[in-house]
């Protein structure tokens, strides 16, 4: 209760800050924690231990986004970039580490671990912002699949490395495995059989179950399903001695041709995020103001070190795998903390005695700051870093204001994705020109190198919207394509810019609802009118004459608008009591009714009287 | 007072100062209402009830458009094929506009000349008109003769102005009831009324 609590307090105040959901779990941590306010205390351990589930299940749900073919297109990055970026980074390391005086054998163990990044913190980032699809997603997520993949390895390689005798010979071999006692080959065969097992049930048994499941029409068995689903491979992956993250990546990708795809990921969702959250409460919780008190520059100076080194060995891989300049710092810097891989790997090492207690403390405080500190840093970046890198490339307009108030165009577009850009396009066609907004530094260089006149950033934010000339522009086009985005920056307009037209994007009926609760007159839902020209289409391969199924779909729009409204005021007097299936089926069957009775009217007494007659 | 509908046509108005200068003084006029048939159907879906009701709410109704190819721009056609139904406008039952009154205001590239027999033209606008003429006679409305600018091609601003005066003034004297039967009965445009006293005092 304690951890909900302070969760549900410190995220959203991390927000409002700009600051993203992770940083405001950590800070939630820290304030719970020992070091803090004490509500929790050692226990703190084991819930880190459950609440690594959130990792596992946030692999689950990447795994089924990521199509096997589209994992295949990125085998380049995965191998060279990740490839490259760990044994770079483990060398490194290591290199620093035996000049300080440490054993080679520690010292490659430190340099495994350093290696690996924050999935967690990194993944949950970069959706937030919405940068999952650009370059520097891709390429963070190649890396991290990378060192997913790369623990394995790791984990059967660490024993090996032993060079201190394991504190207690029993416990070592209890690490979970119920398979490490056998010989070596029988151990690669499980594990073979066993990767086998996850990818022929996805493939071939769980679609006749999914279709089961279905049939029965309860949304809690899907989640029921699901839940045991990462549940059974976290087992099974854990009792082989496979890291369970990585059995249930593999699990997704063989379901994200399933068609039950959607399914499973907004059922298995809610318990992802809450998981999620619980973990980086907990290291937040974990770290040890104790030791940092007691030894503040060794342990500043490790994060310090670590962190700019990862930065700036991805930078360069970066450049060498041509990522612009602007992503390849969201990128470095985005990547740069130790990940909570590390724990695994540092509470591994420590039961089989490659490392000693002393090093494993100060490592668990430095990879839980590490991680800590990365929201920071990505929040610097975005502020620090990005606008000035892109304001560079748009050279002496900034450095002359009156300049840009001079050419300031009558229209800004918020977004300019597929449905933006043609907007733009057109207006352009016909001598309009507009002011870009975009959050893909890609696109924006793309698009200043075309002569458009393009700003990076979070559109939402009024700085932004002040730069871009909202003060002198007669109207601005949201067309992100985030709904909740959306919503936000309709308030930051009406607030700061009441003058502008707004005209708006709307996902479907339900966004379009919102968005005129939201005050809106210009909406346009983005699939309606090109479903009604299909809809033309079909009934002219049907037989009707072309100008009537025209015709007939303009009467069609006019009266779905006006439907539209109408159900907007009525809703808002009924969402109270009305649960919300029955309300979606009751209203579909009032907009079908008013349909029937609108393409009566439809019919045009002028022409019919007409075609009797001639 | 007699209120005037102008229903007006021109599919391409930002690049026509003639018909530009005939709508801004027509705007000025008190109890004209203007209806800008292309601005509000820009793909020639006409909302058919809403239209008949600003007929029934008018007593002088103006087809304002230039002259395409003798005749009105398709809107306009448009407009008469879905409004003017049966049993409302005509036919047994049909008497909504009964006892109104209706004209053409047209812009013409052809000089007066060209639409004599002698001219290219070969007949009077008045002959073009001729539909129109029945359609509002078979809808029981008087139908008087059209208002007409013509040689729009070279015209200088000065006289489109003077036209647009013109224009104004007649829809005015309309609609202070000062224009009878007797003052249109043996006219062929209505832009002869300005020889009437009444309108240059």
């Amino acid at each position: 209760m304690i951890y909900l609590a302070s969760a549900v307090i410190m995220v959203p105040v991390a927000k409002r800050l700009g600051l993203g959901s992770v940083l405001g779990y950590l800070v939630a941590g820290v304030l719970i924690g020992p070091a803090g306010l004490e509500f929790i205390g050692l226990e703190g351990q084991d819930i880190m231990h459950f609440a690594e589930f959130g990792v596992v299940m946030m692999l689950f749900v990447i795994g089924l986004e990521l199509e096997p073919s589209r994992l295949w297109r990125m085998r380049k990055d995965i191998a060279g970039l990740g490839g490259l970026q760990v044994g770079i980074t483990s060398l490194v390391v290591m290199g620093l580490a035996l000049a300080f005086g440490i054993y080679w054998k520690e010292a490659l163990a430190l340099g495994l671990i350093v290696a690996m990044s924050s999935t967690a913190i990194v993944m949950q980032t970069l959706d937030e912002k919405g940068w999952l699809k650009t370059a520097a997603g891709q390429s963070s997520f190649a890396v991290l699949l990378f060192q997913d993949l790369a623990i394995i390895p790791m984990l059967a390689l660490f024993p090996l490395l032993a060079s201190n005798q394991p504190e207690e010979v029993a416990h070592g071999s209890e690490s979970g495995s119920l398979v490490s006692n056998l010989p070596a080959w029988e151990q690669a065969v499980i594990v073979l059989g066993s990767v086998a097992i996850v990818v022929v049930t996805g493939k071939y048994l769980l679609r006749p179950v999914f279709r089961i499941m279905a049939k029965t029409g309860m949304r809690e068995m899907f989640t029921a399903i699901a839940l045991l689903l990462v549940v059974g491979i976290a087992v099974l992956m854990t009792s082989v001695g496979l890291s369970p993250a990585l059995g249930a990546f593999l699990a997704g990708v063989v379901l994200a041709n399933s068609e039950y795809r959607h399914e499973l990921e907004s059922s298995i969702d809610p318990f992802k995020g809450l998981l999620l959250g619980l973990f980086f409460i907990s290291v937040g919780s974990s770290i040890d103001f104790q030791l940092i008190i007691s030894k503040p520059l060794l342990i500043m100076g490790l994060v310090s070190g670590f962190m700019i080194c990862k930065a700036a060995i991805l930078f360069a891989l970066g450049k060498i795998f041509k990522v612009r300049t602007a992503q390849n710092f969201i990128f470095s810097f985005g990547l740069s903390q130790v990940g909570e891989f590390a724990f695994v790997l540092l509470s591994f090492s420590l039961q089989e005695g490659v490392l000693t207690k002393d090093i494993t403390d100060i490592m668990m405080a430095v990879v839980a700051i590490s991680m800590a500190l990365t929201p920071l840093v990505m929040v610097l970046n975005d502020k620090l870093i990005l606008s000035r890198v892109c304001k560079v490339e748009e050279g002496l307009q900034v450095q002359r204001p009156s300049d840009v108030e001079e050419q300031d165009n009558p229209v800004i577009i918020a977004g300019y994705g597929h449905f933006g850009n043609t907007i733009g396009r057109f207006l352009r066609a016909n001598n309009v020109t507009a002011t870009v907004l975009d959050n893909d530094s890609d696109n924006v260089d793309f698009l200043r190198r075309m002569g458009l006149k393009v700003y990076y950033g979070d559109a939402t934010r009024y700085e932004l919207l002040d730069i871009a000339g909202a003060n002198k522009a007669q109207m601005i086009i949201i067309a992100i394509n985030d709904e909740e985005k959306r919503l936000e920056m309709i308030e930051t307009v009406k607030k700061h810019f009441p003058h502008l037209h707004i005209l708006v994007r709307s996902t479907n009926r339900n966004d379009a609802y919102d968005l005129m609760n939201a005050g809106m007159m210009h909406i346009y839902r983005e699939t309606f009118d090109t479903s009604l020209r299909l809809g033309i289409d079909a009934l002219k391969l049907l037989g009707h004459r072309a100008h009537e199924a025209t015709r007939s779909a303009k009467t069609f729009f006019i009266h779905d608008e006006r439907t539209l409204k109408h159900l907007s005021k009525i809703r808002n007097d009924e969402e109270l009591y009305l649960n919300t299936v029955r309300q979606s089926i009751e209203e579909l069957e009032m907009i079908m009714q008013a349909d029937r009775e609108a393409m009566n009217l439809g019919a045009i007494a002028g022409w019919e009287r007409k075609a009797e007659n001639a | 007072m007699p209120k005037i509908l102008i229903q007006f046509a021109h599919p391409t108005l930002s690049k026509s100062s003639v018909q530009k200068t005939m709508e801004s003084y027509c705007r000025t006029v008190k109890g004209v209402t203007f209806n800008d048939l292309y601005e509000n159907y820009p793909d020639l879906y006409i909302d058919v009830k809403k239209e008949q009701q600003l007929l029934l709410q008018h007593d002088i109704i103006v087809l304002q458009h230039p002259f395409y190819w003798y005749s009105s721009p398709p809107i306009m056609k448009q407009w008469l094929d879905l409004v003017l139904e049966y049993n409302w406008a005509y036919g047994p039952e049909g008497n909504r506009l009964a006892g109104k009154k209706i004209f053409n205001a047209l812009s013409c590239g052809g000089s007066k000349e060209a639409y004599k027999d002698t001219g290219y033209n070969r007949f009077p606008v008045n002959v073009y008109l001729l539909p129109f003429n029945q359609t509002a006679h078979l809808c029981k409305m008087e139908y008087l003769p059209p208002f007409v600018i013509h040689e729009t091609y070279s015209m200088k601003q000065q006289t489109i102005d003077d036209h647009g005066k013109q224009y104004a003034s007649i829809l005015k004297a309309f609609v202070n009831n000062e224009i009878q039967q007797e003052h249109y009965q043996h006219i062929e445009y209505l832009n002869e009324l300005h020889l009437l006293s009444a309108l240059n005092s």
